[in-house]
């Protein structure tokens, strides 16, 4: 069973060679259970499962990141008595979620510049924060940065498992918490021997929200002009209907 | 019950919201003020970004405050000339409002700047309410001063003289069109009509009679609300109309309610009540802003993405 999944997996991947290139078995195949997750109104989060099989004895680690976009690090400052916000990094390029999932611990994966090179590993994400990490407060900065993101569930804080069954076929399941944003995520999946990344792969996986709330929070973001005149209208027509349900006879 | 804004992004329970909504409303029906500055701290204690409060609550001014238009109107209530002099200053105020609003926002500081303006805010009104009780309830002993109607200050030298048939006025136009753009620029930072800093600056510094005060100044919050509706939309996209839609049904029953207790209940104890009720609030605001946080920074996306 585990073999014809394994042959079947393996086509998959030479189907999806380039012509041309020497007819060679990839060191790794992967791919999820869904491509997809759907945030409707009800979401309290979901897991994916990412899958695959190696040629060989060999260590896997799967990096899931979100779409990137530049977050905004403030620290509050005390100011006449009051507390208002003062120093700040602008952090560009992160990924919105960042999860890692391996089937060693980080130590034992590979070395650390090996680890650095491909950011596996939350320590080993790079946070580039525009020129200025030479500054004495960036890694209070950067520390802050990945503290509210795991307080918001973003960045899991515990590496997740990959398990494997026998010694080619592997699995592992990577949980999205419910304020998960949306956005076009990379799911990595790098094989390892001795230390070193022999193979690699990559699948997209789309997270969006849909339903009612989806399309009023998209409408007023695409069309403003016309949903603020909606809004407008709405407020006339609610109150001067309401003004006529109450009227006195 | 739950349901998700789709604009604030958080779930909230109906109830406490529509219950927030005929609260509020029933101090409006009571005492005739549109409530939109109690309103917004409520939504902001009730975990809704101060941004989106402010935004929503503009949308549920005007709908409160079209009925009343029309009832005014029609009792030829409304000074139309000041009323649209009025509207000048109020467009001029809530566009730059919306545009200063943005500015904050986008270099993170449009929460502090509404916070400390409804503790301003929220303690002057809430001071003079519970003032004016203690006049009235003064004046119930002692005779009160007799007062000049009509005193001469420098503001009657200002240019620009018109005449207002409706109020019986000649005066600047200056005036007023500064009182519309003050309260203008409060409508698009605070989510407020302004009521309560209008009607008194029409009676005190413009000098016009209680009975188109009251019809003149809902026509221009109608139209400078309506205006920073869509500016709030346009420009910052905080206009939550699933959330505006609860705020509304709650608050048209509870002015309904507000206007059948009014005569019941003694108004003097009443605006003392409300007067507590608000520097209440406006101490909680205080207190918020100057304790220790709980964590020092704070993480938002930017706007402009990398």
């Amino acid at each position: 069973m585990a073999r014809l999944a394994l042959l079947a997996l393996a086509m998959m991947a030479l189907g999806q060679m380039a012509p041309g290139t020497p007819a060679r078995a990839e060191p790794l195949v992967a791919d999820l259970s869904s491509h997809l997750i759907a945030i409707t109104t009800g979401f309290t989060g979901a897991d994916v499962l990412v899958f695959g099989a190696t040629d060989g004895e060999g260590d896997v680690a799967v990096i899931v990141r979100g779409p990137e976009r530049e977050e905004i690090v403030r620290r509050k400052e005390r100011m006449g008595g009051i507390w208002i916000h003062g120093q700040s990094f602008r952090f560009r390029r992160i990924p919105a979620f960042y999860a890692v999932a391996t089937s060693k611990p980080l130590a034992e994966l590979a070395a650390p510049p090996v680890l650095a090179r491909h950011q596996i590993g939350l320590e080993n994400l790079r946070l580039d924060a525009g020129g200025r990490e030479g500054d004495p407060d960036y890694k209070t900065f950067a520390e802050a940065l990945v503290r509210l993101k795991q307080s918001e569930q973003l960045f899991p804080e515990s590496t997740g498992k990959v398990q494997f069954l026998g010694n080619q076929l592997f699995r592992a399941s990577v949980g999205f918490p419910a304020n998960v944003p949306v956005g076009t995520y990379l799911v990595e999946v790098f094989l390892l021997r001795n230390g070193e990344v022999v193979g690699a792969q990559s699948a997209p996986l789309v997270i969006s929200k849909i339903g009612l709330g989806a399309d009023i929070f998209l409408f007023a973001h695409r069309d403003a002009p016309i949903y603020g005149a909606i809004a407008i209208l709405m407020a006339l027509v609610a109150g001067s209907s309401a003004a006529y349900l109450f009227r006195k006879v | 019950m739950y349901v998700y804004l789709p604009i604030a992004e958080i779930s909230v329970n109906v109830f406490v919201i529509l219950a927030m909504g005929t609260g509020v409303g029933f101090l409006s029906g009571l005492f005739g003020v549109g409530g939109g500055f109690l309103m917004t701290p409520l939504l902001i204690f009730a975990g809704i970004q101060p941004a989106v409060a402010v935004g929503t609550e503009a949308s549920k001014i005007v709908a409160s405050s079209v009925s009343g238009v029309f009832a005014h109107w029609r009792r030829g209530n409304v000074d139309v000339k000041m009323g649209l002099v009025l509207l000048v200053g109020g467009f001029i105020g809530s566009s730059i409002g919306v545009w200063l609003f943005g500015l904050l926002r986008s270099i993170g500081q449009i929460d502090l700047v509404i916070r400390i303006a409804y503790v301003i805010f929220l303690g002057i009104v809430g001071g003079l309410m519970l003032m004016e009780t203690a006049r009235t309830a003064l004046r119930a002993r002692r005779k009160a001063p007799s007062r000049k109607l009509h005193q001469h200050t420098f503001l009657h030298g200002l240019p620009f003289k018109v005449r207002f048939r409706r109020s019986k006025l000649y005066i600047s136009a200056l005036l007023p069109l500064f009182v519309g753009f003050a309260v203008g620029v409060l409508a698009a930072i605070m989510g407020v009509g302004g009521g309560f800093i209008m009607v008194p600056a029409m009676i005190y510094l413009l000098g016009m009679p209680t009975s188109v005060v009251i019809g003149t100044s809902l026509f221009q919050i109608l139209f400078v609300t309506a205006n920073v509706t869509f500016l709030q939309a346009l420009h910052n996209q905080t206009v939550d109309i699933v959330l505006g839609l609860f705020l509304v049904l709650g608050g048209v029953v509870g002015a309904q309610l507000g206007v059948l207790y009014g005569t019941k209940l003694r108004a003097d104890w009443m605006r003392a009540l409300l007067g507590t009720l608000v520097i209440v609030v406006g101490a909680k605001l205080f207190f918020d802003l100057v304790a220790t946080p709980d964590d020092m920074f704070t993480l938002a996306a930017s706007a402009r993405s990398s």
